[in-house]
């Protein structure tokens, strides 16, 4: 069998995986990416819409272009791309101890063993699906994530239907409502369970209300009707928790994309022995951003959901400059541990240390105006930053700079918490 | 086309029936409704090889099932589909349901079960670790097993094919009549077929094609059942099928491991009017799931991937109805096959062999007859070694389509070469978009593939045939 030998070892050509890649190759270490598809850009080459790059770069781009601009990079570069390469294991051989084997097939290399002291995952997420939501009725065709259907109109230049709902107000079951819409389509509806919308609110103003698509709020969709293809569904309200049957209501579609939620995809890291947080289905990391295993960082969707790529490239610049550090044997500093607080869902990472600066990110349990982020360590607060608006769906990205930290040094064994208040 | 035999309905019954015919010299055809075979009731099994200790000898479905059991490892060895002697266990949680495992396990010896066994609460809990520890005790038939039900339909139909018999998918029977010696059978659709001898395999429809021929009148009653698939990552995946202590009509709601490495939870059983209600209900997960973790407590709703609904085709009498008839000339019933008619079918293929004999149709064994058909490569199954030398003949099988179960675009190939041109019939002979994503990153490319080794158009591929169609325009 064919095998390669690399510093780093890169899995994934998305968003996340282009940017830790330069970040490693840029210290002079030999690097590869192992990316499924026949090109790099991951999920972003089918985000066809603006919006992207407000904190990398400054202006407005579209997912191509973000991509693209990464992609050149590495075209430039000498890091080795492995395209229309699938890893199917990842393990850690007892004969060459401190490297990391990773078992890739592909139509183009055969079945090929890429070996290296570091691997960054950065395999992204999957969209959740009518099967892990329950909806119960018949089972037609005309049913896909609405990532699939974005896919299909932007990249292969098909319509899956003509008379579209959708399920779930996340981003990108907004953005498909306006692109549907364009694509000549008619949106009747978004239905969404919670009693505010999940996606960000730029998404609600430019791809619902100024479409006059209805959004029904606490709402859900209770039985799916149609025999060979899917002719209409029952949606009910949702009343104080319980379904409100009475006033349930049908609604004719051909097809009805589901846009709820992502679930990062980590069934290599599992299978690897990495230990993942079931708060955010990806792995434990510290502070370094280093999962479980030695050597094994992880950055992107893989990790926990971003709703912004530019954090995700932000986060695996540091996954990548933390690998160097760990190739050069200088990855150091004491790991303490986060706690999530008051209102807090999660905090990613959950460990921080005090020989560097520590950026996290979080979400929020709740929708508050004027909030607080409070950073504690025993009672002692250390910092308290303003948001004039939190939503659970818009993740917060905080820095800790190592001076912060220093009212803190004295603690024997500090533990931080975070809250919003 | 002139056949010596039509054999209606392409389910296990039928596809084991025409199997067994292409053994002999006589042309034969199946005829299907759908646009694939296995797409009806035998879809939506629950994929158990019973143990035989279920119901008295006195019904011939048990006699059946006995003997169907134990054709199953030779059937492996010739067909290759997914099966696996895991072992059936009956788990009992409350004193009086001690009583009922024994009258099990005394019918069971007087079936002739081999190897089955009264455990303790310590044996059962050896043996299926998974289970509840509340557990007082159970039975365990080694005998019983788990198969992919699809895959076992495809395998008998393409040795059937591969031995002379004719496949017609799209084949709704509408109309027959006797003209002289022949059957004369139409379908809704215009296409016609003469046969000499018709075997009623119709499953949900055999009453309506008993009318049809002028044969017995008698009633199919749908008997529903729910079933939820759970990810393969479960730590619940149990070592045996486990069954509740029966109560009245049917075995009851199970967890079975199924041979693929992912987790079923069901089924249930509703008798309801309409032959086409496949849908599920939020009431019935609920209480699948709270039965089931009765049972195995670590089994959660988190890891649900999917759920189905299929249809037993059963008949009052809770029986087979395998019968020449009475009323229509050389006409040959096989009706009311609802469980155990997976494990059975392979005896029900001989039983129907010999009803043909009765019947004075001439059997000569075919000199040629192959009993193999070739093998695809698994990749999932595969070592990385084993892989690589696959990968280096043909490069298809490298590239990974399906990353859940990982299915390579050279297995789906395969697939389609076999004629399973659906997206469901691909997704039963591959497994792709079977896992946890349920296709949510394959659908794309498995439509491509199916595009591009057909010739078909983009509105021609559908889901499973008719109007389930997934792509309307081109933008």
């Amino acid at each position: 069998m064919k095998e390669y030998l690399f510093d780093c070892a890169v899995i994934g050509g998305g968003a996340a995986g282009m940017a830790a890649a330069l970040e490693v190759e840029k210290a002079g270490f030999k690097t590869a990416i192992i990316e499924r598809e026949e090109c790099l850009g991951g999920i972003l080459l089918q985000c066809i819409h603006n919006g992207f790059g407000l904190h990398e770069f400054k202006e407005e781009l579209t997912g191509p272009e973000y991509a693209e601009r990464f992609a050149d990079k590495i075209d430039e570069s000498e890091v080795k791309v492995f395209l229309d390469s699938t890893v199917m294991e990842m393990d850690e051989p007892a004969d060459y101890p401190g490297q990391h084997e990773l078992y890739c097939y592909s139509s183009v290399y055969g079945v090929f063993v890429i070996r290296a002291r570091t691997v960054i995952l950065a395999m992204g997420c999957r969209e959740r699906n009518r099967g892990n939501i329950g909806i119960p009725g018949t089972r037609p065709s005309g049913i896909m994530t609405a990532g699939l259907a974005q896919r299909l109109v932007n990249i292969d230049g098909y319509v899956p239907g003509k008379d579209i709902v959708i399920i779930g107000s996340g981003d990108i079951g907004l953005i498909m409502a306006r692109r549907m819409t364009w694509a000549g389509c008619r949106v009747h509806a978004v239905i969404e369970i919670q009693p505010y919308p999940s996606g960000i609110t730029r998404n609600i103003v430019q791809c619902l209300e100024d479409f006059e698509i209805p959004l029904y709020l606490s709402h859900v969709v209770s039985e799916i009707r149609g025999k060979d293809r899917i002719e209409s569904i029952l949606v009910t309200p949702n009343k104080d928790g319980y379904p409100d049957e009475e006033n349930s209501f049908e609604l004719k579609c051909d097809t009805l994309l589901l846009s709820v939620g992502l679930v990062p995809e980590n069934e290599l890291s599992r299978k690897a022995g990495i230990d993942l947080n079931p708060q955010i289905n990806g792995p434990y990391v510290d502070s370094h951003l280093m999962t479980n295993k030695d050597g094994v960082f992880a950055c992107g969707n893989v990790l926990h959901v971003h709703d912004l790529v530019d954090y995700v490239s932000a986060e695996s610049r540091s996954a990548g400059s933390n690998a160097v550090k760990f190739l050069q044997s200088a990855l150091t500093g004491k790991q303490y541990s986060i706690k999530s607080g008051a209102n807090v869902r999660y905090i990613v990472p959950q460990k921080f240390n005090f020989s560097d600066d520590n950026r996290f990110y979080l979400r929020s349990m709740i929708v508050k105006n004027e909030a607080v982020v409070e950073i504690k360590a025993d009672g002692r607060t250390i910092k308290t930053i303003k948001h004039s608006h939190v939503q659970p769906s818009e993740m917060i990205s905080i820095k800790l700079k190592r001076a912060d930290l220093e009212k803190i040094s004295d603690l024997p064994d500090p533990r931080l918490e975070i809250s919003i208040i | 086309m002139k056949y010596d035999v039509a054999i209606i309905g392409a389910g296990v019954s039928g596809a084991a029936i025409a199997r067994k015919l292409s053994q002999y010299n006589l042309k034969t055809v199946l005829l299907e409704k759908e646009a694939d075979v296995s797409f009806g009731t035998s879809k939506a099994n629950s994929g158990i090889i019973h143990g035989g200790f279920h119901t008295s000898m006195k019904y011939l479905k048990s006699r059946l099932e006995i003997q169907g059991n134990l054709m199953f490892d030779a059937l492996q060895r010739e067909l290759g589909f997914p099966f696996r002697r895991c072992g059936v266990i009956v788990a009992a949680f409350r004193e009086e349901e001690l009583k009922h495992i024994q009258n099990l396990y005394r019918q069971g010896v007087d079936n002739g079960v081999i190897g089955i066994e009264i455990c303790s609460r310590e044996r059962i809990l050896d043996i299926e670790p998974k289970l509840n520890p509340d557990v007082i005790g159970g039975l365990h038939a080694p005998n019983g097993g788990i198969i992919e039900p699809y895959r076992f339909v495809f395998s008998l139909v393409e040795s059937a094919r591969k031995n002379g018999v004719d496949l017609i998918v799209n084949f709704k029977v509408d109309s027959a009549e006797r003209t002289g010696a022949k059957w004369k059978i139409s379908s809704d659709d215009g296409q016609s077929i003469e046969a000499e001898y018709v075997i009623n395999a119709a499953g949900l429809y055999a009453d309506r094609v008993s009318d049809i021929f002028k044969a017995e009148n008698f009633k199919i009653i749908p008997r529903k059942g729910e079933e939820y698939l759970l990810d393969r990552m479960s730590p619940a995946y149990p070592n045996k099928v486990i069954f509740p202590v029966p109560h009245g009509k049917t075995k009851g709601t199970l967890v079975i491991p199924t041979v693929e490495g992912t987790m079923m939870v069901g089924p249930t059983a509703d008798e309801i009017d309409d032959k086409e209600d496949l849908t599920t209900s939020r009431e019935h997960l609920d209480r699948i799931f709270d039965f089931s973790r009765r049972m195995v407590p670590s089994i959660s709703e988190r890891d649900i991937i999917t759920s189905f609904a299929g249809l037993r085709p059963a008949l009052a009498s809770g029986d087979f109805y395998i019968e020449v008839s009475e009323k229509a000339e050389n006409f040959i019933q096989v009706a009311g096959i609802q469980s155990p008619g997976l494990t059975a079918s392979p005896a029900i293929g001989e039983y129907v062999k010999n009803l043909l004999k009765k019947l004075d149709c001439l059997l000569v064994e075919k000199k040629d007859w192959d009993p193999h058909i070739d093998k695809v490569p698994r990749m999932r199954n595969l070592s990385h070694f084993e892989s690589e030398k696959i990968v280096e003949e043909n490069p298809q099988f490298g590239n990974i389509i399906c990353r859940c179960e990982k299915v390579s675009e050279g297995e789906i190939v395969e697939a389609i070469r076999r004629g399973h041109t659906t997206l469901d019939g691909v997704k039963f002979f591959t497994r792709t978009g079977m896992g946890r994503c349920q296709g949510g990153f394959c659908t794309y490319k498995t439509i491509k593939i199916i595009m591009r080794e057909t010739g078909l158009s983009y509105e021609q591929v559908t889901k499973r045939g008719k109007n389930s169609e997934i792509l309307m325009e081109r933008l």
